[in-house]
């Protein structure tokens, strides 16, 4: 079974990928703990006395490297090892997959070193500058066309759900990373954006809010549709509510970007529309997280024994709370208090934490198993990872409700005299125990995931030293 | 599955290619019907119907912003005359506004609420950034909206406070910035970076640029900074009896 397994897929791809997720999972998360650790403690800030470390040079890295080498790899590896089981064949092209492996890596490194130095186009999520834009393009293009390539090729005769998410999130973070990044060069690492003023903003917020939802949100809803099934070992609870589910999502969370602009100067009919559909989406993301709980309806128990599950089942449950968060805080009463205060931050963490590293750690135990053909060095380990990763996250994103909301009363509070009540200062001030519980908060969550590099690589170990891996690569040089 | 279903969601399930194609036109839309029209309607930008907001909008691009005569800078723009592109030296300063990620944390839109009004200003309008590649509207005030800090405090002040915040603002946490002072300006790149913006449509003079390395001979980061930070929310003068945005 494990030899007809090695023989027939490409697996060595997806173990690279699976393992640069874990590292990536660290190294982003240790960034993350640390810029908020900056604005507890801003003295941070510049230590050694050099640029490098400051909060506004480290927030795109943090990001850029949760969402593009975390949650890139993850899904990389996701996609590489759904495309090939649900569709019977191996990959394509082996040597495209590895071409995506290192080209990818290398934007990642690339990250690293340019955003520390300041080099960025100031477009939130799409910092990286020009020419390692233009390999993002390459790469992802190659990815993609890899993907479609092997589904042509299928022995099956429909292509299976969690693939429509797939491409679905390809086709639009295609569309997406084109358009946001056109600019004119003007010098090896710098740039200036075609657009301006508010048709630069709606671009970049079509932008902004898609790939929250195509990358972080189609693309993991693709690992939901595989790994939930396949580990509760039961069908999809409803094959119309994946359609509609897909169709709706696929049609409707383009048009949400708008809402990040209410009461700017964006034009009020784009911030409207934005929030209406918004309210819309409320109806899609609950049927998607139905789709995905329900599908263990009769297997229930399953929770109490098996670590994978827990970590989807919980992260289906971050997904419905903040898929019904978002509207909530698009519609325009509640915005003027929401935006730019930290209460948007709760909200994306609520998201990135629970929802997607929430499903594909779920999901790279589950391939871990089966890519290395043994089981995990620690199941204690893996539970104690659940727990760190819901309690951290449920610290994070109870001091940013809090502190957000605060700020913005604070900031619209009037004395009995009729003039502002707090100055801005006074504001920042009184986040400060805030600040430190969220800094607790990302630090657990931090230290789970260390401790699920540490398993996954003794797990890599165990494999190694067993020779299952071995055992299976020779079995399959023999069939 | 609907094995024997014969609906065009069972037939795109078997076609990758009329899947593919599907969802290439489901997934352009929302981005067509939002952004598109925001490039020709013409109440999107304020100045269509109030065109004194840009200062020498009959002639764009005629007359510099700032001369240098036997080294002394000549204006032929004064606060409130309009919005206008950047000067180099202004510019220089947005450059490095941008490297240190300032927008992270200060917004440059206020919106229309009244204690927004009180605290910042006016609320700000899409032409005033209507020369800014790319837009700094911002998406968190961890610190203040910078939208029309311009001329609040003094220029020593934003000195003080960029080198170390927390001598002038005890409670700040914005990091110190002391090597603006430390790095000097480089003038030699700067006329490609103002020809690449007007490539793309800023209004710049012929003599904007000829002269701007002269106007960054011997700045430091913390000048051009400066220089930017005074320059927003001046360049417009807003009238309170106007509607500018419904």
């Amino acid at each position: 079974m494990e030899a007809e397994l090695e023989q027939k897929y490409s697996f060595e791809v997806v173990r690279w990928f699976t393992i640069m997720a874990v590292v990536y999972l660290v190294v982003g998360a240790f960034v993350g703990v640390y810029i908020a650790s900056e604005l507890a403690w801003p003295a941070l800030n510049n230590i050694f006395d050099v640029p490098y470390f400051t909060f506004g040079r480290l927030r795109p890295l943090h990001t850029n490297a949760v969402i593009f080498a975390f949650g890139g790899c993850a899904l990389m590896a996701t996609a590489f090892y759904t495309v090939q089981r649900t569709c019977g064949v191996r990959l394509w092209s082996d040597k495209l997959a590895w071409f995506v492996f290192w080209g990818w890596n290398l934007i990642i490194v690339a990250a690293v070193i340019t955003l520390p130095l300041g080099i960025t186009q100031s477009k939130e999520y799409a910092e990286l500058e020009w020419p390692i834009d233009i390999l993002i393009a390459v790469v992802w293009l190659a990815f993609t066309f890899n993907f479609i390539m092997t589904i042509a090729i299928r022995k099956t005769p429909h292509i299976y759900v969690s693939n429509w998410f797939f491409l679905g999130m390809m086709v639009m973070i295609t569309y997406l990373h084109v358009v946001n990044s056109l600019a004119i060069p003007v010098g090896l690492f710098k740039s200036y954006s075609l657009f301006s003023s508010v048709q630069d903003a709606m671009i970049q917020w079509w932008w902004g809010h898609n790939a929250v939802g195509f990358y972080l949100t189609a693309g993991f809803l693709a690992i939901m549709y595989y790994f939930v099934p396949k580990q509760a070992n039961r069908p999809v609870y409803s094959y119309r509510l994946s359609v509609i589910h897909f169709w709706a999502l696929m049609f409707g969370y383009v048009w949400l970007g708008a809402h990040h602009l209410q009461y700017t100067a964006l034009p009020d009919w784009t911030g409207s529309l934005g929030a209406a559909v918004s309210i819309a989406m409320i109806i899609p993301s609950w049927g998607g997280a139905v789709n995905g709980m329900m599908t263990l309806s009769g297997a229930w128990d399953k929770l109490r024994t098996d670590y994978v599950l827990r970590f989807m089942i919980v992260a289906l449950a971050f997904y419905a709370m903040s898929t019904f968060e978002g509207p909530v805080m698009s519609l325009k009463t509640v915005n003027a208090l929401s935006h730019y205060t930290d209460w948007t931050i709760g909200h994306v963490h609520s998201g990135a934490l629970g929802w997607v590293a929430g499903v594909s750690i779920g999901a790279i135990y589950h391939m871990t198993t089966r890519l290395w053909h043994t089981e995990m060095y620690s199941v204690k380990l893996v539970n104690f990872h659940f727990w760190t990763l819901t309690i951290g996250t449920v610290i994070y994103i109870v001091a940013m409700w809090v502190s957000g909301i605060m700020q913005g009363l604070m900031w619209r509070a009037y004395d009995e005299y009729g003039t502002l009540a707090y100055t801005f200062v006074e504001s920042v001030d009184a986040m400060h125990p805030y600040y430190v519980m969220r800094t607790i908060g990302g630090a657990i969550f931090l230290f789970g995931a260390m401790v699920m590099l540490f398993n996954i690589l003794m797990t890599v170990r165990k494999a190694t030293v067993s020779g299952s891996l071995q055992r299976a690569r020779i079995a399959a040089a023999s069939v | 599955m609907a094995e024997n279903a014969k609906g065009l969601q069972a037939r795109l399930e078997r076609n990758i290619w009329g899947l593919l194609i599907a969802l290439a036109l489901v997934l352009s839309v929302g981005g067509i019907v939002e952004i598109v029209p925001l490039f020709y309607l013409k109440d999107t930008m304020e100045n269509n119907r109030f065109p004194e907001l840009v200062w020498n909008h009959d002639a764009p691009g005629s007359v510099p912003i700032v001369t240098l005569v036997d080294g002394r800078e000549q204006w032929n723009w004064k606060p409130g005359d309009g919005v206008r592109p950047y000067t180099a030296l202004e510019l220089a300063g947005r450059d490095i506004y941008q490297r240190e990620g300032c927008y992270l944390c200060h917004s440059q839109m206020i919106r229309p609420f009244r204690d927004e009004k009180e605290r910042y200003g006016h609320y700000s309008l899409a032409a005033e950034s209507i020369f800014d590649h790319p837009f700094q509207w911002g998406s968190k005030r961890t610190g203040p909206d910078l939208a029309r800090v311009g001329g609040k405090y003094s220029d020593e002040w934003h000195r003080a406070h960029l080198r170390a915040p927390r001598s002038v603002v005890p409670e700040s946490v914005m990091p110190n910035y002391p090597w603006l002072d430390r790095n000097a300006l480089d003038p030699s790149t700067i006329q490609i970076h103002m020809r690449g913006l007007r490539a793309i449509g800023v209004p710049y003079a012929d003599e904007d640029i000829a002269v701007a390395p002269d106007l960054l001979e011997g700045k430091t980061e913390m000048d051009a900074l400066v220089a930017y930070l005074q320059v927003l929310g001046t360049m417009a003068k807003l009238d309170d009896s106007k509607v500018y945005r419904e």
